[in-house]
């Protein structure tokens, strides 16, 4: 029997085991938790030392303290700067904008650590035709250096704006989450190299509980920006296993609100393929037995 | 307060650092500190670390940016049309015994897929790596069923044009013409998968009438090609298929640009405005003279180029209007939004879809 | 913190911020300085202690604290001092804490002026000198001697007496400040005189306590709004936090660093700090204390075991030219007659026996006659000021780059172009190894190369991952660190450095009778090396620090040490980091296998202390203040102190012990004496003896402000700061004087987590430069209107120093301020950059003016005035040109900002 090719697109659960993976260790991932975030970069930096990504290039954006933009071949692990006019929770600071209402008033800092979501319907895994990235036994998503042929297609098709092309290697990159550490039941080099412990490492089955406590325990503090991110298992790409609580909207962060790997309109547009090109087939045909105007 | 007590026999109630919260602890007091000196003022005045504004990060793309190369891409999707109507329109003349237009549109056939491949080959950051192409077969990649495609079509067509021009193996290069036939319609409009299975919004969101407006614009530029090369007295059939493709390009395309949403204005932006407006007219033009063009070899060939650069450009339009909405963020955030809200107010409805349109639920492997 | 408590370290360590209520970070930017040490920070949080960052700049700390606070820079003082004036004001000390363990109760000798008495200034002031004499801040009794500081105060008392009594030949008394004596950061002991007056009822007008409320009365939330730009609403609210979360039941803890330390009373700073903390009795219980955080890695070790021109191993002041003739005057002026510092003589013997082995003998006075003796002041900038004179004519850059980090950067460097030779030793060329060639003054054209005299020698630096050794961080502990790699190419240790050129000097000189040479021919330079290079061995140099017996046996505390040189000790503060033979800054258990105090990781001097003054944990009696605040008690059956850390005390001294009359050193502390290393055993709100400029804080403006002092309309700077008026350190106007306006901002200069210092280990990093590629400063959108500056696009910052160009940031973490009824903007100068390296900038310091700290001869580089336009500053000789219009338009000449009294 011919497993479903689509299975990986359309099943809930272990995406190790859609894979077909059989008596693989749980699913790894990361609870980012922002609001702890202090904004050092160490997860940034730690990330390149240990996996020997370059540098980016020099370039002083205005961009707050980020001078990194965003993620791509050069960046796995990106932190975001926000500077906001608004209450953080109900801190009190003097660096307010006076006669605002007391809601607007006072400034915040959002920062938040950015990396690749090892979406559990990875849009980038399904549109790689040289199977160049892969499915790994801890349900992350990695890209084999050795395969891929740089054909760009997981690029467009990762609705986060994560993997990208490297120049002067033609390459597609992002994070592994360290399959290499995973490998000797070592935690990740970011989260390892986190001081606050905004970047925690786990199963995502405990990181999901401790997530949703954290939730109740900011929410019940009064802080009732705070969001989980990616957390859903039905949301459009199945859950992340990568997944954040936010302070704010996800596209304040660059994230996309309502993400859908795109693969799962794919069997429509297959449908829709073989109409259209029937439809050639037979214009064509119909052309010849007909006489021209 | 610290709720953990540092007791003789050691610490009690502790908890982990990970769980701080900021600005809940300042107790009662004041709640709104005004700051003495700084003045209210609007947002925007003057510039300054810029205040997020709603739905983006600096105004930075939530995707990340095609790294597919024009001429390359757009290129290739035109090349792959026109090889693939090309090697059904071979057939129907090869059938139909229209050996001129049979010739042309089966060099055409083989020369399209040659230069698409090349175009696809030097689009790769690794081109010694082609092959790897082939290494697997994956239905969830369009890129990887269209390379399996192109690699069976592209010998097909070469065989069959190789054969029609040398006369040698007629036999083989009938069954190759059939062969190349077979394969050329998918050749034709998978690419309409390949570019909307991504998460560029001008794409993906035209999704459902892309594989026509490919289908239509393929036809159309091989017909334009057997105008252009065929002898005066074969071309009645593409005629005819120049002007109903042409007329069918130009209605799918507005179908599909009122179906995607906000997407659709990025047709309107840069360079993709220009394709996308040279397409239309070199499209209508192309049209209307392919039906006069009767018995004029010159306005015939007019017709025949028109045709070809007008489905050339539909394609360099819908690539351009791809890149313009993946580089600007309002494109990917305002419809998910806007989905999100629709949803907030109608929790109950099911499974969700992508875009306004309800899509069935996949279901298999159809 | 020496003069207040009795030892200039941090008095905590970072994990037991932990256990506070609250916590206030004030003159520190610790999440993005001390991003480590801010997990505990974090870890508190999480219990639910407040966290209270008072900054000019809302900055990555401040995103994390519950309430920030933004200050006017260079005016902590008048905050701080609002606090303790609000907490006496709300009788909201912790009255039984401050009775039992601080000199409030202390009865002062009626000669003491206060600045209340004298507008401005304290008893004592020498205007001509620069200088007090403190004679008359003295205790009702007799003298008490500081246990840290400047020692020599009490030491210049003491032989004036023996001249009186005939015992000495007429001397020459060189002032104090000039002097440059015991700037400590370290440990002393106490000298405990046998007659201080208290008044426990705190009620007697010459109490300490009735001192400091009168001094402090000033301060009220009008004055702090007016001074700090601080809304009275704002400030009253962190009054009440810190109240709320101090006393018998629970903590507060406080942190600070460099914005705290560098201004020009940066140290009276601290001493405020100081005050408020005994007063909330938050000293010496978990989740309370004063946490210094330190900056290099290992800046604590550098003081302990001191680069400081004016200091031995473990504190013990150098010699001075003219004073310590023979090892028996040294120890009588240097050592307390009671206290820890009695055993002077044996930390200064085993010292010497370290250092001159055999050659060392009593009848040599243990070689005493061989250690270079002091005449003068010769702190860095001191050095800058003879290198420019002519009078230092050689130098060793070693760590540092101060033509990059070091105030006023331009003279830095002109400096080194007056000397014969200079060694810099760094990993790569960093801009303090290349002015000669490619600096500003070469742009400028104020020096060509050709024309340079220095011939300058540099040497690649091997890394601390290339090498063994120890750290020895902010929590005075130990850390020791073993090679990881071996060092690249011709890349040497310092160890290898010295210990080869000691070599070198030493095969060079042998054989030479010159008396001259014994000095370092007798010296003990024999270390074992290992490996290819030969690298000499640092667990050996460890051991000799540590100390051994006349048998060569490791000695395990300080206490074994002996005055007739049969012990050696490198660093008597040290001994013990390698009992028993086992490197103890080497051990690493885990956290999880131990108690929170976590004693089994590394080790802390004194005697592996976490929290010092530890005793004060406990009341009078010896009981825990509260059942949550648990750390050292006394046990009635054992008959001693036990708890979780060392006792900072005599482990079998009841709470009750009295001393008996005329006892002496140790014995002659109390059972309620918890600050065990002070002259009476008190933390002390008042200090008596042991500071440069004043017994108590008083708020002055800095060196250069456009703002007069609301406190002390007489007096506007503090009258003892040390300043030098040079071509290229000229002062602006003071507020209302002419000119005084074309500086009219404040700006200040701090770090960024993504760079360290002056940029020698992170500009050249691509993974650090790619994060904060270019210089730029902070202002607020206020200000970019006011002066047209935009974001992102350039601006030109100028002082009578010089002109600096940076990157735009506008933003509103950065609020102006609204002080003394006018809008004050301020400039925030991150100073990493500087022209060489891989991210390049201009170099904050160009606008540093140098004007000092009298006690701790810190420069003032966190506050001072100057002006902003929009655009990039101009090149070539331009550049010099524009800060010489400054300096024409301001009037400003020699004279000006160098006044001693008054300054308006
Ligand atoms: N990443 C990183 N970490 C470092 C270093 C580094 O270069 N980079 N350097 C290390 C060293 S050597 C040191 S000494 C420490 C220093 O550590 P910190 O003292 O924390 O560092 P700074 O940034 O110099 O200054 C701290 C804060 O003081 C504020 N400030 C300025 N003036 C005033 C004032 O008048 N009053 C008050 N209350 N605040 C003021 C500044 O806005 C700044 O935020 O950091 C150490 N850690
Ligand atoms: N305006 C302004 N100026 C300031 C300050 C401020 O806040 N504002 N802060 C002041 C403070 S707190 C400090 S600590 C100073 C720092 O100023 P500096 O000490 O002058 O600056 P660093 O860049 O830390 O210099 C240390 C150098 O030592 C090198 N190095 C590192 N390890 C080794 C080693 O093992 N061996 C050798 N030989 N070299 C090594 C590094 O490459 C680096 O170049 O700046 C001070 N200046
Ligand atoms: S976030 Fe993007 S790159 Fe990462 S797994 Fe999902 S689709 Fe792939
Ligand atoms: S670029 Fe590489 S990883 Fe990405 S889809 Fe192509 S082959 Fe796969
Ligand atoms: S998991 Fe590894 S590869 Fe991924 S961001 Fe963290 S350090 Fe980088
Ligand atoms: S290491 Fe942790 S605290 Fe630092 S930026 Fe990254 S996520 Fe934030
Ligand atoms: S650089 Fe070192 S000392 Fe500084 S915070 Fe990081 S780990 Fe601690
Ligand atoms: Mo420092």
């Amino acid at each position: 029997m011919v497993a479903n090719p689509f299975a990986s697109l359309l099943e809930h659960g272990d995406p190790a085991t859609a894979a077909g993976y059989v008596d693989h260790p749980p699913r790894m991932g990361f609870f980012t938790d922002t609001s702890v975030c202090i904004g050092c970069k160490a997860c940034e930096v730690a990330c390149k030392e240990w996996n020997h990504v370059p540098e980016g290039g020099l370039q002083f954006t205005g961009m707050s303290y980020d001078n990194t933009v965003g993620l791509g071949a050069d960046t796995w692990r990106h932190v975001a700067f926000i500077e906001q006019r608004k209450r953080v929770g109900q801190q009190v600071t003097g660096a307010a904008a006076d006669g605002a209402a007391p809601a607007e008033s006072g400034i915040r800092w959002l920062m938040a650590s950015d990396v690749c979501k090892h979406c559990t319907h990875a849009a980038c895994l399904d549109v790689c035709p040289t199977g160049a990235l892969f499915r790994t036994e801890f349900g992350t998503v990695v890209v084999q250096e050795d395969v891929c042929n740089g054909c760009g297609y997981c690029i467009p098709a990762c609705p986060y704006g994560v993997i990208d092309q490297r120049h002067g290697d033609g390459r597609a990159w992002k994070c592994t989450l360290c399959y290499d550490r995973l490998g000797v039941g070592a935690e990740p080099a970011c989260a390892k190299a986190c001081p606050t412990d905004s970047i925690q490492f786990g199963t995502l089955e405990e990181l999901h509980l401790r997530a949703d406590r954290r939730l109740a325990q900011l929410h019940g503090a009064g802080v009732s920006d705070a969001r989980l991110y990616g957390r859903d298992p039905d949301d459009g790409v199945g859950g992340d296993g990568a997944f954040f609580l936010l302070l704010d909207e996800p596209e304040v962060y660059g994230l996309p609100p309502d993400p859908i790997v795109t693969t799962r309109d794919l069997p429509a547009m297959w449908r829709r393929v073989a109409t259209a090109a029937a439809l050639v087939a037979g214009t064509v045909a119909v052309s010849f037995t007909r006489k021209a105007p | 307060m610290n709720e953990t007590d540092v007791t003789k026999d050691g610490q009690r109630h502790v908890r982990p650092g990970r769980e701080a919260t900021t600005g809940v602890h300042t107790g009662p007091g004041v709640e709104h500190v005004p700051s003495a000196a700084r003045p209210a003022r609007g947002r925007g005045e003057q510039a300054m670390v810029p205040a997020a504004e709603f739905g983006s990060y600096y105004g930075k793309p939530i995707i990340n940016q095609p790294v597919w190369e024009s001429p390359d891409i757009p290129g290739y999707l035109f090349l792959g049309g026109l090889a693939g109507s090309s090697a059904v329109i071979a057939a129907g003349a090869q059938v139909t015994g229209r050996r001129g237009l049979a010739r042309v549109a089966k060099v055409g056939a083989a020369a399209s897929a040659a230069l698409s491949t090349v175009a696809l080959v030097h689009d790769l950051g690794r081109r010694g790596r082609f092959l790897n192409m082939l290494r697997t077969f994956k239905p969830t990649s369009p890129m990887s069923v269209g390379s399996w495609i192109l690699a069976s079509f592209g010998p097909a067509a070469a065989v069959a044009a190789g054969s029609d021009l040398t006369g040698v193996a007629p036999g083989i290069g009938a069954a190759a013409t059939v062969g190349a036939a077979v394969l050329g319609p998918p050749l034709a409009t998978y690419t309409a998968a390949l570019i909307s299975d991504t998460a560029v919004p001008a794409w993906h969101d035209a999704h459902r009438d892309m594989p026509f407006v490919f289908a239509a614009s393929a036809v159309t530029s091989a017909a334009g090609l057997g105008m252009l090369g065929a002898p005066v007295e074969e071309r009645g059939p593409v005629r005819l298929l120049g002007a109903l493709g042409g007329a069918a390009e130009l209605a799918t395309e507005r179908l599909m640009e009122a179906r995607m949403g906000l997407a659709r204005e990025a047709f309107d932006e840069g360079r993709a405005a220009r394709y996308h407006k040279g397409a239309q007219a070199l499209l209508v033009a192309g049209t209307l003279s392919s039906l006069t063009a009767r018995r004029s070899r010159f306005l015939g060939a007019v017709a025949g180029a028109s045709l070809l650069a007008g489905s050339a450009l539909t394609r360099f339009a819908i690539f351009e209007a791809g890149l313009a909405s993946a580089k600007d963020p309002r494109y990917t955030v305002v419809p998910q939004r806007a989905r999100l809200e629709a949803r907030r107010t109608r929790p109950s409805e099911g499974p969700r879809s992508n875009g306004d349109h309800p899509a069935a639920p996949p279901t298999g492997t159809e | 913190m020496g003069t207040s408590f009795g030892r200039g370290g941090a008095t905590t360590f970072q994990q037991d911020l932990q256990n506070a209520d609250c916590i206030l970070i004030e003159g520190s930017n610790m999440a993005e300085c001390h991003p480590v040490g801010f997990q505990w920070v974090m870890e508190a949080k999480a219990r639910g202690a407040t966290l209270v960052h008072v900054d000019p700049r809302y900055t990555r700390t401040s995103a994390l604290a519950d309430i920030h606070v933004p200050i006017r820079v260079g005016t902590d003082i008048a905050f701080l001092g609002g606090i303790v004036n609000y907490v006496i004001e709300h009788d909201a000390y912790f009255h039984d804490y401050v009775v039992a363990f601080t000199n409030a109760p202390t009865i002062v000798g009626e000669e003491f002026k206060d600045t209340e008495d004298l507008d401005g200034v304290f008893s004592g002031l020498d205007a001509d000198q620069r200088s007090y004499d403190p004679a008359s801040w003295q205790y009702e009794g007799g003298p008490v001697q500081a246990a840290s500081g400047q020692r020599e105060q009490e030491f210049d008392e003491k032989l004036r007496e023996r001249e009186a009594q005939g015992g000495g030949e007429k001397r020459h008394q060189p002032s104090v400040a000039a002097a440059g004596r015991g700037e400590s950061h370290g440990s002393g002991g106490a000298s405990v005189p046998a007659s201080v007056k208290r008044d426990e009822t705190l009620q007697h007008p010459r109490c300490v306590f009735q001192i400091v409320k009168r001094h402090f009365s000033r301060y009220t939330p009008e004055l702090v709004e007016q001074v700090c730009g601080i809304p009275q609403e704002l400030f009253l609210k962190v009054c009440r936090t810190l109240t709320e979360n101090s006393g018998r039941e629970r903590t507060t803890a406080m942190a600070y660093a460099v914005g705290w330390t560098q201004h020009s009373v940066g140290v009276q700073y601290i001493r405020t700090a100081a005050i408020l903390q005994l007063l909330l009795g938050n000293m010496g219980r978990p989740g309370g204390g004063i946490l210094a955080l330190r900056g290099h890695a290992s800046i604590q070790g550098s003081t302990d075991i001191p680069t400081l021109y004016n200091l031995l191993p473990g504190y013990i002041p150098m010699p001075h030219a003219h004073q310590d003739e023979d090892l028996d005057m040294f120890i009588e002026g240097a050592s307390t007659e009671k206290g820890y510092w009695g055993g002077m003589r044996s930390y200064m013997v085993s010292l010497l026996k370290a250092w001159w082995g055999p050659h060392a003998t009593e009848d040599n006075d243990f070689c005493f006659d061989y250690l270079p003796r002091l005449t003068g002041s010769h702190s860095t900038y001191e050095t800058v000021m003879a290198q420019l004179d002519g009078e230092c004519k050689g130098y060793f850059v070693v760590g540092e780059n101060p033509a990059v980090g070091s105030a006023n950067a331009a003279m830095q460097r002109l400096g080194m172009a007056n000397l014969d030779w200079l060694v810099v030793r760094d990993f790569s060329l960093i801009e303090s190894a290349t002015w000669w060639k490619d600096g500003p003054e070469i742009e400028t054209g104020e020096l060509q190369t050709e024309d340079i005299p220095t011939e300058v020698f540099f040497f690649p630096a091997a890394a601390h991952t290339e090498k063994n050794g120890s750290f020895t961080n902010t929590q005075r502990m130990l850390q020791w660190h073993h090679a990881a790699v071996e060092p690249a190419a011709d890349a040497r240790s310092e160890l290898w450095f010295y210990y080869h050129l000691g070599r070198i000097i030493r095969e060079k000189l042998a054989g030479s009778t010159d008396e001259m040479d014994r000095p370092v021919l007798e010296l003990q330079w024999d270390y074992p090396t290992e490996g290819a290079v030969a690298e000499p061995s640092a667990e050996a140099v460890l051991a000799e620090i540590n100390g051994w017996d006349a048998e060569g046996r490791p000695l395990a505390s300080y206490e074994q040490l002996n005055e007739d040189g049969s012990t050696a000790c490198g660093c008597w503060i040290y001994c013990g980091v390698y009992t028993t033979g086992v490197n103890q800054a080497a051990r690493r258990k885990p956290g999880q296998e131990q108690s929170w105090v976590a004693p089994e990781w590394g080790w802390a001097w004194p005697a592996n202390r976490r929290i010092i003054y530890n005793r004060a944990s406990a009341d009078r009696e010896g009981k825990p203040w509260s059942e949550r605040k648990a750390y050292i008690w006394w046990d009635d059956e054992e008959a001693k102190w036990v708890g979780h850390d060392v006792p900072d005390f005599d482990p079998a001294k009841s709470p009750w012990h009295r001393p008996p009359a005329g006892a002496t050193g140790a014995e002659a502390l109390a059972g309620d004496d918890a600050f065990v290393m002070q002259g009476d055993g008190k933390g002390w709100l008042y200090v008596p003896s042991g500071l440069t400029d004043g017994p108590l804080p008083a708020h002055y403006e800095p060196q250069d402000s456009p703002f007069p002092n609301l406190v002390y309309p007489h007096q506007q700077r503090n009258p003892v700061r040390q300043v030098f008026s040079r071509r290229h350190n000229r002062y602006h106007p003071g507020p209302g004087q002419p000119g005084s306006e074309i500086f009219p901002y404040m700006l200040t200069t701090y770090r960024l987590t993504e760079h360290h210092t002056a940029g020698g280990m992170s500009r050249w990093l691509s993974y650090l430069s790619e994060l904060q590629p270019e210089m730029f400063c902070e202002v607020s959108p206020e200000l970019a209107a006011e002066r047209g500056l935009e974001h992102n696009g350039w601006a030109t910052v100028i002082t009578a120093r010089g002109v600096i160009e940076a990157r735009v940031m506008v933003t509103d973490r950065v609020a102006p301020l609204e002080v003394q009824g006018r809008m004050l903007h301020q400039i925030g100068l991150p100073y990493h950059w500087g022209p060489n390296g891989y991210a390049k900038g201009d170099a904050a310091n160009e606008l540093a003016n140098i004007s000092l700290d009298p006690n701790s001869h810190i420069q003032e580089v966190k506050a001072m005035s100057g002006d902003i336009r929009p655009g990039r500053r101009p090149r070539g000789a331009a550049r010099t040109a524009l800060v010489e219009e400054y300096i024409r338009r301001a009037g400003i000449t020699p004279e000006t900002g160098m006044e001693v009294r008054g300054g308006r």
